[in-house]
């Protein structure tokens, strides 16, 4: 369990290590053949932001090799708002008075009509955290209303048990995004005062029940704003490299989400200017050449007209983040503001325009077990 | 150059490719029909199997192009077997480029599933062409069980790092009944000629034509590379001696009696 490893580091120690580091320590993981954690380290502490360029030339390299001159295109579907826990920077939190609202079977399908007409093949589900409503039964039932729609489904909801998972995998669940929000643990507890998300724990030990269920891809990342992010990023690249050597069948993928106002919205801890993100997405490909990279539209246009060439390999376009925003509800509360609101279209035609095949099917439902 | 058989067809370009990194689907036609290459693997992933529109399948629509679905994403040999029949239903072919890579990373083909999976879709009429690691007994099981060819790695997909597995691959041609096409990592024709000189039947590229900046360019660079490899290995490349050879032998004396 990565759990023994994350308790062998005391944060602290960690944080003091990555603002130590030189510019000779720089300088070395940029010419290592093989970059260890402590490169990592080496690559996102301010010293190497004097490397910038260097670093988004390798990085730019690195990703062509392994990705090739593409981006693959996903869209959110926000299913339900619910939710039971107290979140000190999310839109859905509990104490945030605001009209709840769940999607029926019929409005899953008039949304899902209206995002398969913008092009999309792969589709991630997205809910607020309500297990008694929007639970199991849901997540199934919403499955295999779904499966004959999507090349790709998956799920960004509340941490679930192994079983839940295997369940759900065997029923052609893709992958699962389960973001830490924040390795700082008592930060962590101080921005999840009640519900079950203030288990620190269970969440932290999500990816290890993931792994074992035999899911095909999770994706990791922390809430960049509520703590120091080059620390948080540490973490989660000491979490990468523990779960691709212990699941090694399974992918992974990177998101940056950066804290974006919200209906009664907390302002972040720690701003991360764009070149500290372009810094963290570089590093994070020298690290590791075959992670996913992962952007969303709570970024800029003219940000993520940029960044697509230097690490980035999958993006969404077009975004509604909340439940009937493309059709049923447009109305209904966002989980948080998008800062780019061009159409999948527009952003499409944004990749052809800089030599990139916008991919929107990279997977087949042939693939799953519910298939045969 | 005398042509290559698999199964019953024959090829005049040794050079097979994939589809996969191009910017576009028109670059890659191109590039394609650049590279001379009449067998080009698809895979099913990227295809929509229900639309017979489908964007990449219509670059590819030419005569003298065969399509080589590929199971690539698949994990298990049972996996493999179930996404082998809907390519058969779907591209209308039995041929079938037999991937299972169950590392996201390394893409490294496994062994043990691949065999049992080519065993099966051999039994079903499958042209299995399997991507395996440059292992000569394992090439010899698979032989046995019916493929129509073995495709040995070079090196890691994508890596462009050229023959490292040059001793097995030696191997692997010199004891093989069947075509062997190397398959990952060749990253430049010098790469490919060199495969092709140690008699390799044909070499599978994708990556690093597909990464080119010019791509069309550098698939007619791959096309010349294959056919000069090919060329010097039908023409009895001379052996490579590692020392001088004397002029006046030491058994010279035997001659003066």
């Amino acid at each position: 369990m990565f759990k023994s490893i994350f308790e062998q580091y005391d944060w602290d120690t960690v944080k003091a290590g990555i603002y130590a580091k030189t510019s000779q320590d720089v300088e070395e993981a940029l010419h290592s053949s093989h970059r260890t954690i402590d490169d990592f380290a080496a690559l996102i502490s301010p010293a190497a932001a004097a490397y910038l360029e260097p670093m988004a030339a390798i990085s730019h390299q690195l990703t062509l090799q392994r990705f090739g001159n593409t981006m693959q295109l996903y869209v959110p579907l926000y299913l339900s708002n619910e939710c039971q826990n107290i979140c000190t920077y999310c839109g859905f939190s509990l104490d945030n008075k605001i009209r709840r609202k769940t999607l029926t079977p019929a409005e899953i399908l008039q949304e899902t009509a209206a995002i398969k007409q913008m092009g999309y093949d792969h589709v991630l589900l997205v809910t607020g955290e309500a297990h008694q409503l929007v639970g199991l039964d849901y997540f199934k039932k919403t499955l295999s209303l779904l499966q004959p729609h999507f090349a790709n489904i998956s799920m960004e909801v509340q941490p679930m048990d192994e079983a839940d998972y295997r369940e759900l995998a065997a029923m052609g669940l893709h992958a699962v995004l389960v973001y830490q929000e924040t390795y700082h643990r008592d930060d962590y507890k101080k921005h999840h005062p009640k519900g079950r998300k203030s288990s620190f724990d269970y969440r932290l030990e999500t990816p290890d029940r993931l792994g074992r269920a035999g899911i095909h891809k999770m994706g990791l990342g922390v809430l960049i704003g509520l703590e120091d992010w080059r620390t948080d990023s540490f973490y989660t690249a000491l979490h990468l490299q523990y779960l691709e050597k212990k699941y090694w069948q399974t992918k992974y993928s990177i998101s940056f989400p950066r804290l974006r106002p919200f209906s009664g919205g907390l302002a972040p801890k720690v701003e991360m200017r764009d070149r500290e993100l372009v810094q963290l997405i570089c590093a994070y490909r020298l690290f590791n050449q075959e992670v996913e990279l992962s952007i969303s539209t709570r970024e800029e246009e003219r940000f993520r007209n940029h960044i697509i060439r230097l690490g980035i390999t999958t993006m969404s376009a077009g975004s509604k983040t909340n439940p009937g925003g493309y059709v049923v509800d447009p109305q209904s509360l966002e989980q948080f503001e998008i800062s780019d609101d061009r159409s999948a279209a527009a952003i499409a035609e944004m990749l052809r325009q800089q030599g990139y095949e916008p991919v929107w099917k990279d997977w087949d439902q042939a693939f799953s077990p519910a298939s045969y | 150059m005398e042509p290559l058989i698999i199964a019953g067809r024959q090829f005049s370009s040794r050079l097979f490719t994939g589809t996969g990194k191009f910017s576009a689907a028109s670059i890659m036609e191109a590039a394609l029909l650049a590279s001379g290459s009449e067998l080009v693997t698809v895979a099913l992933k990227r295809v929509d199997m229900d639309n017979k529109a489908d964007d990449m399948l219509q670059h590819l629509a030419h005569p003298h192009i065969h399509l080589l679905p590929n199971t690539s994403g698949v994990r298990t040999a049972k996996e493999a077997v179930y996404a082998a029949l809907l390519a058969r239903e779907a591209l209308e072919t039995n041929w079938i480029k037999l991937e299972i890579h169950p590392d996201p990373r390394y893409l490294m083909p496994d062994p043990v599933e691949t065999l049992q999976a080519a065993t099966e879709l051999v039994k079903l009429g499958f042209v299995v062409l399997p991507y395996v690691h440059a292992d000569p007994v394992l090439c010899k099981r698979l032989e046995e069980v019916g493929t129509a060819a073995v495709m040995p790695l070079g090196s890691p997909i994508g890596s462009n790092k050229g023959l490292k597995t040059l001793d097995f691959l030696e191997i692997i041609i010199a004891q093989s009944n069947i075509p062997v096409i190397v398959d990952a990592g060749i990253g430049s024709p010098s790469q490919a000629a060199q495969a092709m000189e140690i008699g390799a039947s044909a070499v599978l590229v994708n990556t690093a034509i597909a990464v080119a900046k010019r791509p069309v360019e550098m698939a007619a660079a791959f096309k010349a590379g294959v056919e000069a490899g090919r060329m010097a290995y039908e023409a009895g490349l001379p052996a490579v001696n590692t020392r001088a050879i004397a002029s006046s032998p030491l058994t010279a004396f035997l001659e003066e009696a």
